[in-house]
This record gives C-alpha cells, sequence and structure tokens, in this order.
C-alpha cells in the first residue's frame, strides 16, 4: 500500500508520514443508549467507496485533519482541518504533485 | 590477447592498467574494462558453471540481461561480471564450480545426471529411503546454487539509504527515447528524473556507431536540468512508486507520469548445444567490439531471424573476423545490410537456421539446416561449419516489465514476430523499442513526444507546445515503420543433445516438453513446475522461448498462449538494498552516559535505552527504604497544557476533576477511551490558573499526546498543547534522606508542612531552574526533580553527591519496579490490558460520576460502576518463596484457568512474594485464596487489596 496524503500544512506527503485516525464518527451530545454506544464505540460503516476519515501527521505537523477518500483506490479526494467547516466544501483539493487526481495513487481500481 | 586498433566509440582507456584478481591468480585489464571484457581479453571464455548441470558457459549478452557471467566479488555473489565495472584490487572468483571453472567435478551430473533430474526431480527421485532424505538435501544444496550468501557476517562496507523523491515525470531507461523524453520534458518546466541502468546513457547507441550521438542528447537532457540516476535500476513498479537502485541508495520515486522507455533484449535461438561458451547473442558480439575492441572470435557463424544479425555480421568482418556464413531464417531478407554483405563476398543462405552448436567445452562448429514451415530441419539440407564463435540473434522482447506491473497487457503479435505491449494504463507512456518502434528517427521521435505527452499531462505546456506534439503525432504515424521484421524460430525441442529453454535453471526444451505431458500445459503452471523465468535473469532470455515452446507442443495458438505475469525485482539485488540502513531506533536520556559510568545494566524498555539496575536491585530496594535513592525518570511523557479552557479539557479527558486542583497541587489520573478503558496513566500539576503539567507513561507518551491533540481539534477549544517530553529531564529522588538531600540543593522550604505530599513548586535546585513534584511512586517520600536536558547529568552528579553522606545510590527500572508493587500501583500495560477498566482494576476512586459535564469513557464507565466484573486486579502473597512467572494462570472454582499474574517479585524488605493478578471477583477479597498454575506448579496464594507496604500511606507523606 503506498500513496500520498496531503496534509493541509505540510503539503503532499507518503502516507507512510501519517497515522490513520478511523472513519470520522460523531460523539454524540447526550447520553447514548446502550446500543448506541456499543455501534459508537465498535462498528465503523467501512465503505467501499468515498468516506471521511481523520489522519494524524505524525512525522510532520503533527496535526489531526480530515481527509476525504476513496477506500477502493486509497484516492484522496479532499483534506481539511477542523476548525474549517465542512460545509463550506474541502479547503484544500487533493492534487499529487504535478498531476491530475488520482494519478499514481493507490491501485489502478 | 591483443586488443583492437582504436574503435571511435570505445569505452576503455588504454593508458591505464587496472590489476585485480580472479580465482586467486593476478589480472590486468583496462580503465573502463568490465570484469568480463578484460578476462576475455585474457583469453577467458568459461566464465560459469550452470545451476543443474555444471555445463560450462560464456559470454551471450554482455548486457547483464543473462546469468551466464554471475561471479562473486570481494565474497559477494551474484554480480554479473559483463557490467560491472574494473576496479583496482577486486577480487573475483567464480561461482558453483568445483575446483575450478575448467575442471568442475560437478559436470558429471551433465552425464549421467539426466535420469535423476527431470523437472521436478525434488518430488519424484531422491525420495526413498526417506531418512536419507537430508543426506540427499545437503548433497544437492550443495551441488546446485548460485553462489554462497557469506556465512559470516562481516562488517558491511556500504550502507543503503532510502530517498523519497518526488517528480513530475519519471523517465525509465536512458536510451535514444528515453533521453530524447526527458529533455522535452525538462524544457517544457517538468521535474524530470531518469534512471537507466547501464554504466553510461546511451542504451543501444553505445554500441551501433552512436557514442556521439549519445553524449549528445545526455549532455541535452543534463542542460535542462534532468536529474539522472546512473546506473540506477528501477526494479519494479509499486502502487505508483519506482525503486530504483543506485550502488547505495534505494530510490523512491513517485512521479505524476512516468515514461517507460526499457527498450528490448535480444532472445537466444533454441538448438542443440545452444549454450556452449562461443554461442553468443549478436549484441553481445558486438558490445565486445565496439567497446572494449575485444575480436570475439576469428572465424563467425551467423543465424538470425532479423536484420540486427545482418549488422553484427558486418560489424565482425570490419573488426577483422572471418565470417563464414550468415544464416537468415527469413526467405525473403533484403535490404542494405544484405546487399553489403553480399557484396563483401559472404555466403547469405536464407530460410536456413542453426540446429546444432558442436564442442564439448566451446563451440567448434554448426550445423545449419533448412527448416520446414513447424520448424523442422529438411533432411538433406544439414552443412557443417567450422567456426569458434556462433553468433545468433532470435529477434527481441520489449522489456516491459514496468509497464505490466503497472496494469498494461502484453500479446503475442504475429506481425512482429514477439510480445507487444498493449493498454497502458493512465500516467505511463511507453516510448521507443519497448512501444515496438523501430528506426532511429522513429525511436527518437517516440521519445519526444512520450516526454511532450507526459509534461501537458502533469500540467505544463502551452498552446505552442501541444500543436507541436500533434504534428509529431502524426509524423510518426507516418513514419512508423514496423520494428525490425522478424522471423518466427523454430521450437526445436527434438533436437539431439540439450536445447535450453532456460539458462538460468538448466532448463531444456525437453524439460517444458515433460512437464506438458505431465499435465502443466499452461504457461503459468509450466513455469511453476519447471522454473523456466524464475532464475535471475527474470525471464529476459527465456519468456519468449517459453511461450514458443507451449505453443508449439501443446497445438496453441501463440496468441492463445498468453505471458507470465512480471512481478518485481526486474533486476537481481542485494537484499541489502531492500533492507535499507540497519537502523534501530534507540532512546537515550540526557543521563545515560551517567548510567553506563555507573555501571548501569542497560536495556531496552519500549524505544528507550534504560538501566535494569546498577549490579544489585535488592540493596537498591534497601537503600530508598533505609536511606535515599536516585532514579533517572526522564522517560516520562511530559505535556504543557495551557489556555483559558485547559481545566476544562483535562475535565473531559480525565474521569476525576482537575479544574478545581488548586495552582501548586497535584493529582493522579487514570485515562479512558469512550469504551471506559484504561489507556494510560499519570500526574497532573496545575503550575497556575491556565496551565497545566502533564505526565504520562513511558511508552504512551506519544500516543497521549495524539490523544489530547486528536480531542483537542475535536472540540477546538482554546487550549494550546505542547510536548516537552524530550526538553525535560527529569528524576526522582525518594527514601527517608531525600528531605535532607534536597535542603542541601535548593533554598526552597522542604519542610513536610511547607512543602507536602502532592504539591508541585518550581524552585532552584544547585542552580538549576526547577519543577519539584512531591509524588510518591515507589512508596517513600520523594521528590520528582523535572528540568532542562542541558542540565542533565549536572544535576544528576550534584544530587548524587549531595546525597553522599546521606547514603544516596542511583536506582534502576527493576528496584522500582519492586518498589511500585510493593505499593500496589499498577503499570499500565503490564498489569492492565486492552479491556481493563479502573473499577476492575480496583481504581474506583479516581471515577467521579457526580461530577458535572461529560468526560471520555463516561458512560461506558456509568454502566461498568454497577456491575460486578468477572475479574479483578488485586494484589497476592505466596510466603513458601516460588514466584509465579508474570503470565501463570490464575485457576477458577471450576479448576479452570480464570485470570493471570500480571507482575511478581521477591520483595526484599518484606520477605515474601509479592504480586498483582486478575483473579476471578469471587475469590478477590482480602485473604481468599487463590491457585495460580505456573508451568507445572500448583501454588496457592493469599489475596490482599492493601498495598503491601506501608498501607496507610505514613511513610510517603511523612
Amino acid at each position: 500500500m503506498s500513496f500520498v496524503v496531503l496534509c493541509p500544512n505540510c503539503g503532499a506527503r507518503e502516507v507512510t508520514d501519517f497515522e490513520f485516525g478511523g472513519e470520522l464518527v460523531t460523539r454524540s451530545k447526550e447520553r447514548p443508549s446502550k446500543r448506541e454506544l456499543s455501534a459508537y464505540n465498535y462498528f465503523r460503516r467501512n465503505v467501499a467507496g468515498v468516506q471521511h476519515e481523520w489522519w494524524y501527521h505524525r512525522a510532520g505537523c503533527r496535526a489531526w485533519f480530515v481527509a476525504e477518500r476513496d477506500t477502493r483506490t486509497n484516492v484522496i479526494l479532499s483534506t481539511r482541518l477542523p476548525e474549517a467547516d465542512a460545509s463550506a466544501g474541502p479547503t484544500v483539493n487533493a492534487r499529487p504533485p504535478g498531476g491530475t487526481p488520482g494519478v499514481g495513487s493507490g491501485t489502478a481500481a | 590477447m591483443t586488443r583492437l586498433p582504436k574503435r571511435p566509440g570505445e569505452r576503455i582507456d588504454r593508458a591505464r592498467e587496472i590489476a585485480f584478481e580472479f580465482d586467486g591468480a593476478p589480472a590486468r585489464g583496462f580503465e573502463g574494462d568490465t570484469i568480463a571484457s578484460a578476462l576475455y581479453a585474457s583469453g577467458r571464455r568459461v566464465f560459469s558453471r550452470s545451476f543443474k548441470y555444471h555445463r560450462p558457459r560464456g559470454l551471450l549478452c554482455c548486457a547483464g540481461q543473462c546469468p551466464n557471467c554471475l561471479v562473486s566479488v570481494d565474497g559477494d555473489p551474484g554480480v554479473r561480471a559483463c557490467t560491472e565495472p574494473l576496479r583496482e584490487g577486486m577480487r573475483v572468483e567464480h561461482l558453483n564450480a568445483i575446483p575450478s571453472l575448467d575442471r568442475d567435478a560437478l559436470s558429471i551430473v551433465d552425464v549421467i545426471g539426466r535420469p535423476f533430474t527431470p523437472p521436478g526431480f525434488y518430488y519424484k527421485t531422491f525420495k526413498r529411503p526417506r531418512r536419507l532424505w537430508p543426506l540427499y538435501e545437503r548433497a544437492l544444496r550443495h551441488a546446485a546454487g548460485l553462489g554462497r550468501a557469506p556465512t559470516k557476517r562481516p562488517e558491511r562496507r556500504w550502507r543503503t539509504d532510502y530517498r523519497r523523491r518526488h517528480a513530475d515525470v519519471l523517465i525509465v531507461g536512458g536510451g535514444p527515447a528515453g533521453l530524447a523524453a526527458a529533455a522535452r520534458a525538462a524544457q517544457l518546466g517538468a521535474d524530470v528524473v531518469l534512471a537507466d541502468e547501464g554504466n553510461e546513457l546511451g542504451g543501444h547507441l553505445l554500441h551501433t556507431a552512436g557514442t556521439e550521438r549519445a553524449r549528445a542528447m545526455s549532455q541535452c537532457a543534463r542542460d535542462a536540468g534532468v536529474e539522472l540516476i546512473v546506473p540506477g535500476s528501477a526494479l519494479g513498479y509499486f502502487d505508483g512508486i519506482v525503486a530504483v537502485w543506485e550502488r547505495d541508495t534505494l530510490h523512491q520515486i513517485r512521479a505524476a507520469q512516468h515514461v517507460v522507455a526499457t527498450g528490448t533484449v535480444e532472445q537466444p535461438l533454441i538448438f542443440a548445444g545452444n549454450d556452449l561458451p562461443g554461442v553468443m547473442l549478436s549484441g553481445g558480439a558486438r558490445r565486445l567490439v565496439s567497446l572494449y575492441a575485444l575480436r570475439p572470435g576469428n572465424r563467425a557463424v551467423i543465424a538470425t531471424t532479423a536484420d540486427r544479425g545482418l549488422e553484427a555480421a558486418l560489424e565482425l568482418l570490419e573488426a577483422g573476423v572471418e565470417v563464414v556464413a550468415v544464416a537468415d531464417l527469413r526467405a525473403d531478407a533484403t535490404g542494405g545490410a544484405a546487399e553489403q554483405l553480399a557484396s563483401r563476398g559472404v555466403p547469405l543462405w536464407r530460410g536456413v537456421t542453426v540446429v546444432e552448436a558442436c564442442g564439448r567445452r566451446a563451440v567448434t562448429g554448426a550445423v545449419l539446416a533448412a527448416v520446414d514451415a513447424t520448424g523442422r530441419p529438411l533432411p538433406g539440407s544439414e552443412r557443417r561449419l567450422r567456426c569458434d564463435l556462433l553468433v545468433v540473434s532470435g529477434g527481441v522482447t520489449p522489456a516491459a516489465s514496468l509497464l505490466l506491473q503497472a496494469g498494461a497487457r502484453s500479446d503475442y503479435d504475429p506481425s512482429l514476430g514477439t510480445l507487444r505491449v498493449e493498454q497502458v494504463p493512465d500516467g505511463l507512456y511507453g516510448a521507443g523499442e519497448v512501444a515496438g518502434l523501430g528506426g532511429e528517427e522513429g525511436i527518437e521521435l517516440s521519445g519526444a513526444l512520450a516526454g511532450a505527452d507526459a509534461a501537458h499531462a502533469a500540467g505544463f505546456g502551452d498552446e505552442g507546445s501541444r500543436d507541436r506534439a500533434e504534428e509529431e503525432r502524426c509524423r510518426l504515424g507516418e513514419l512508423r515503420p514496423p520494428a525490425a521484421a522478424s522471423a518466427e524460430p523454430p521450437s526445436l525441442a527434438h533436437g539431439r543433445g540439450k536445447c535450453f529453454a532456460c539458462l538460468c535453471e538448466d532448463v531444456t526444451a525437453k524439460d517444458i516438453r515433460t512437464s506438458i505431458d505431465e499435465g502443466y500445459d499452461s504457461i503459468e503452471l509450466s513455469k511453476r513446475y519447471t522454473t523456466v523465468t524464475m532464475g535471475p535473469c527474470q525471464g529476459r532470455m527465456c519468456q519468449l522461448a517459453s511461450i514458443r515452446l507451449m505453443a508449439a507442443e501443446t497445438g496453441q495458438d501463440l496468441t492463445a498462449v498468453g505471458a507470465t505475469t512480471a512481478r518485481p525485482p526486474w533486476s537481481a539485488v542485494p537484499l541489502g538494498a531492500l533492507a535499507g540502513r540497519p537502523v534501530e531506533p534507540a532512546k537515550r536520556s540526557a543521563i545515560h552516559a551517567r548510567h553506563r559510568e555507573l555501571g548501569g545494566k542497560v536495556m531496552w524498555a519500549g524505544d528507550w535505552r534504560r538501566p535494569y539496575d546498577y549490579g544489585d536491585p535488592q540493596a537498591e530496594v534497601v537503600a530508598v527504604h533505609e536511606a535515599a535513592g536516585l532514579i533517572d525518570v526522564s522517560t516520562l511523557g511530559k505535556l504543557m497544557v495551557r489556555g483559558p479552557d485547559a481545566g476544562a479539557f483535562l475535565d473531559r479527558l480525565y474521569p476525576n476533576r482537575l479544574s478545581n486542583l488548586k495552582v501548586g497541587r497535584i493529582r493522579y489520573g487514570v485515562l479512558n477511551t469512550d469504551a471506559g478503558r484504561i489507556i494510560d496513566d499519570g500526574t497532573v500539576c496545575r503550575l497556575d490558573e491556565e496551565s497545566f503539567y502533564v505526565t504520562t507513561t513511558s511508552t504512551g507518551a506519544e500516543a497521549i499526546e495524539a490523544w489530547f491533540a486528536w480531542w483537542l481539534a475535536d472540540w477546538r477549544m482554546k487550549v494550546t498543547l505542547t510536548d516537552v517530553t524530550q526538553a525535560l529531564a527529569a528524576v526522582n529522588v525518594a527514601g527517608p534522606n531525600a528531605r535532607k538531600i534536597l535542603e542541601q540543593l535548593t533554598s526552597l522550604d522542604c519542610s513536610n508542612d511547607a512543602f507536602s505530599y502532592l504539591d508541585g513548586k518550581r524552585a532552584q535546585v544547585a542552580g538549576v531552574p526547577c519543577l519539584i513534584l512531591r509524588i510518591g511512586f515507589v512508596g517513600e517520600c520523594g521528590y520528582e526533580i523535572h528540568y532542562p536536558v542541558a542540565y542533565g547529568e549536572y544535576l544528576w552528579d550534584a544530587v548524587l553527591e549531595a546525597g553522599h553522606d546521606h547514603g544516596i545510590r542511583p536506582f534502576g527500572l527493576e528496584p522500582q519496579r519492586v518498589l511500585r508493587l510493593q505499593k500496589m500501583h499498577i503499570l499500565v500495560g503490564q498489569d492492565t490490558d486492552s479491556e481493563s477498566d479502573p473499577f476492575a482494576a480496583g481504581m474506583a476512586w479516581i471515577v467521579k460520576l457526580d461530577k458535572e459535564g461529560d468526560f471520555i469513557g463516561r458512560w461506558a464507565l456509568e454502566d461498568f460502576s454497577g456491575r460486578e466484573p468477572d475479574l479483578r486486579l488485586v494484589g497476592f502473597e505466596l510466603r513458601d518463596g516460588n514466584v509465579p512467572a508474570e503470565g501463570a494462570a490464575v485457576m477458577g472454582d471450576r479448576r479452570t484457568a480464570f485470570g493471570r499474574v500480571t507482575s511478581s517479585r521477591v520483595s526484599p524488605k518484606l520477605g515474601h512474594v509479592i504480586g498483582l493478578a486478575w483473579v476471578p471477583r469471587e475469590c478477590a477479597g482480602d485473604g481468599s485464596e487463590i491457585e495460580i498454575s505456573d508451568r507445572g506448579r500448583r501454588l496457592t496464594a493469599t489475596v490482599t487489596t492493601k498495598p503491601f507496604y506501608d498501607p496507610e500511606g505514613e511513610r510517603l507523606r511523612s
């Protein structure tokens, strides 16, 4: 597995610089039921497609950010710092160095 | 042997001689020679013995493609003599021959071995009696192989570094197509890297009288700013990364666009005795002539299926070789080269090929014959010619491994007589011969065009450059001649003698036929069974041949046979190059040198190197109890949490209250996940209204920083987080005399009233600004002093000196473990696991469910609080002297393993064995007996839930 992740602070870096934080899940504001709590703690959607997920730039700026990744191709479609409002759209458009999105990223589907 | 008169493009520098050693004897060559060319010049013709039959093998390709010249250099096996430049003093030795290349005792296998060594012989022969197999195996391993890996582990003379390189365009192959592509892409503004496996850029130009052109094109690429990696072998395509090995660097190149201009590999012909020394590919013969000014033989016979054989004949003539005859399999061979040969009076026989090479140790003659449509020699057409050089050319196959690994397909194209690469994925471009082009103009043009396309796709160029590329595309379309047409060579699996399909693994055409007879009748199965294409040449010399044999034997169409999967590495590479620099990251505290000087037994603790003890762990424990001890705790994770929301932030992370902590006070805390499981513990000290100093476990430091940062990113509170783990050293001075020692070093009032247990104070100690935390991990009055790393050894020394008269001694990790166990202080990760919650771990007091507001793990902990856990973490005592192993099973009531021991030690202070264990809840009460099953022993221990030592904590508060 090998692909490029675009850190909103540092730019394009190899995936080995980063730590994967898993799917974006919302922590309930209210006390969840036992079933909801169990789902929140232990169950993930694990989609074959585009998902929002946490990444941590461990070997770089040590910032947590949110990436939109296609789990089938490992293409990172966009990344943004959590400060940015998600509804405003991606803050950074993922683009490998000099290339069109997707080229050189991930395995051919 | 003398060299030819000076050649225009020769690589050798005749003014500079180089001395080296071959099999212990001195040898000489010129600067610019390869090992093989120098040895060839001195008359050597046998360079290796084959893998299985120990047949003599000589130079074939002279281009690093075939396995025939593998030697060891200075003890490292697997070096190709034909491409390895000669160095002064190098020690070259042959592989796989006993005792010498010229007299190999094991060549007996060639004569008598046939019945014992069919394909897959290791499944068929040498099986019975079974008990003898180890003997057979040893003998077989000894007899076969490609050299020996060094058994000793010498100090590595070289080290490999990894290098990550992001580029716009990567060009693989530095022939005319690759150089044209690199120059064009770079001229359009792209960041271009070019890698070529040869010693010099230029590809086939170098041995086809194109040296001038090659040098001009290289200069052009260099001027355009292309990064050139020469020699750099592109090993494979891995998910968008191309690994390029250049001597002591493994480049991992990620480019947005790739141009693959890897050219072609010339193919041998299959006929009886086709592996004899003296049988040489046309490219090999030409390289010897043009690069090293060597005459490859005196009387040559040439057998070819395409024009390149005719061109080689002309060059040999010009070098003074007598060309006896040229056999061209094409019935209609015409063109410039054919006419020139005719004018020189060389017989050119059309529709004829070679069916046998004569000779035992070297070629002494060749049998040529006309063949029918199926490739069988026509009776009566056979002609035997005397010669000492048999130049063969069986057409070419594209060196398309990288393209194929990236997802392209290769299919047999009858019109080309070879494989053609198709369906090249986006982001890759084939250029030059690998893409099926021929002719100098076409090759260069296709390179320039691929370079332009790649640069455009990477976002460079403008309208003008695009127009130019379109013009070139048209011109290439008009120009595009089929790459030098090649006739389909026959697959002579029925000839006399051995017809080798695969030189690396000694697989004959007959072996492939046998494998088909045995049912391995697809190309992939036959490959696995016979190991054809699996040797060091990676199929360069045998893939096409194996496809042809498969088609001929099964009656399938060539296009239907398919091709075996291309896998990395394309070139042989030492494992050391892939393993990289042997880096074991080790963290050492700022005081580390002192631990060594004091005789500390340094061991791994996670990534840290820490002293386990200083020679006498028991005495160190006693010193802490009775006088004072000093331990380096710099490994603790240290976080500064600052900001208006700092208190509120910590309240949401910890299950206890921290926002109400008074300035200058310390509280212990346990971190949980939202599932209520313990992940770390440590202390929190409030420095001022908005600042907290948080310590974590040594191993948890990085993870907890990430954990804090993660929640902070989510909650976006007004807090800043600073990791000061590497900035501060820390020592813990503990014991009844600790106070007296500290008082000598600071003006701070250290009396128990002014500086009580769980106070944190800033003060100067020995003149160093410190944060002193009065905590009691080891159970005695103790001061944890945190201070800048720059003073690491200085302060350590100062404390030891001040404590000298008070009986201080340094103590290590092991005594600290005993001391903390006496106090039942848990070690997260040792006494807890990913399922442990604070209630079951006996720390219900740390969870404040009545505190207002949400915190991580609250909901799960609320559920746990009303529930009896199955297992509880409790202390146990054993008075019979047995120390159960950590991990030993605790038996449940039905005499099944239920819990486990997590810590156990002999306490020198208490005089018996103490420990911590997870036990079933019904025997978790004080005084209960538990049974421990430890390596076949049954031990009975008594449960206790109170600390073993100083249960009321009077000593650490005093």
